[in-house]
């Protein structure tokens, strides 16, 4: 068993309405010397032996993330 | 001989009622297909009708596209079948590699619900015919995640081969690259659109009847062929 890490974030270049607002919100409420928020997602995923790093790639690929908008890294943490 | 049009409902559908009846108002045969589906009942086309299929979540549209009756939609729509989605169908289309590009979140964050004047970009489609090239449409429009977004080279791609179907007019509501409201398949047999046609097709209930020539559009082409 391990556990697997994917993190999904948009693109650099697509714009993110929702991380644009937080950001705006974080001013409001006084924090001071943000500059950037994007938000992504984050998923824990538990796998048995049998699911190698390709079975991963291509879950994180087509399901997980859209490469249209998003991208993403896959980590495999020590259990 | 009439056409029969299939309507599919996911869990969390919300417009296969309207999409249905809008199919008879234009003389089709509204047949029910249910996500779970294996084969299609035997339709000559297909509507993939708006709402928010599986809650939409991880992403709208990403479930839906791997539900059963996805299966020989793809493969019907890849041999030549029309196949219309609408908002959350649009999605769908997309997350199904039947069209290009995706939809994020609205610019500005609302959920925007409201009659959109549409412009209608290209009549060469299974679902456009009955209208002219320029010609402008009234249909409501509903969605948080309506903003069309695909990289420069598709963008290029539709643009050059009249491929946006759609344009918003007087004003971009969401921040839609290059204000695209609908797009079409390479054989113009496959259209998605965020706004809603099938809201549109009686002025007892719509803000007009202009989005009725969109099920005329496939009826015609299906007692044609």
């Amino acid at each position: 068993m391990a556990r697997v890490v994917v993190d999904v974030m948009p693109k650099p270049e697509i714009l993110d309405p929702q991380g644009q607002a937080a950001l705006g919100a974080a001013g409001r409420l006084g924090f001071t010397g943000i500059t950037e928020i994007r938000q992504g997602k984050h998923f824990e995923i538990e796998v048995d032996d049998t699911v190698d790093d390709a079975t991963l790639e291509k879950i994180a690929e087509g399901f997980l993330a859209n490469p249209v908008i998003e991208q993403w890294t896959i980590t495999r943490v020590d259990a | 001989m009439s056409a029969r049009i299939g309507v599919i409902t996911f869990p969390g559908t919300l417009d296969d009622g309207d999409a249905a009846r809008a199919v008879r108002y234009a003389g089709g045969e509204a047949v029910p297909l249910w996500h779970a589906d294996e084969d299609l009942r035997g339709v000559d086309a297909v509507v993939v009708p708006g709402g928010f299929s599986y809650g939409d979540y991880l992403r709208a549209g990403v479930i839906a596209r791997f539900a059963p009756v996805m299966t020989p939609v793809i493969e019907a729509a890849r041999a030549g079948m029309p196949v219309l989605g609408i908002c959350n169908g649009f999605q769908i289309l997309c997350e199904a590699g039947l069209l290009p590009g995706a939809m994020i979140r609205n610019q500005g964050l609302h959920f925007i619900c409201r009659d959109q004047w549409l412009r209608v970009e290209n009549s060469d489609t299974a679902w456009t015919t009955r209208y002219d090239t320029g010609a402008e449409i009234l249909i409501p429009m509903k969605n948080i995640d309506g903003c069309y977004m695909a990289e420069q080279s598709t963008l290029d791609e539709l643009e050059g081969e009249g491929r946006v179907v759609f344009r918003y007019v007087g004003g971009n509501p969401n921040g839609s690259r290059n204000d695209i409201a609908g797009i079409r398949s390479e054989n113009g047999r496959v259209v998605g659109l965020m706004p809603h046609p099938e809201h549109a097709i009686d002025a007892l209930t719509g803000p007009s009847d202009d989005g009725l020539g969109m099920f005329f559009s496939a009826v015609d082409a299906l007692v044609k062929a």
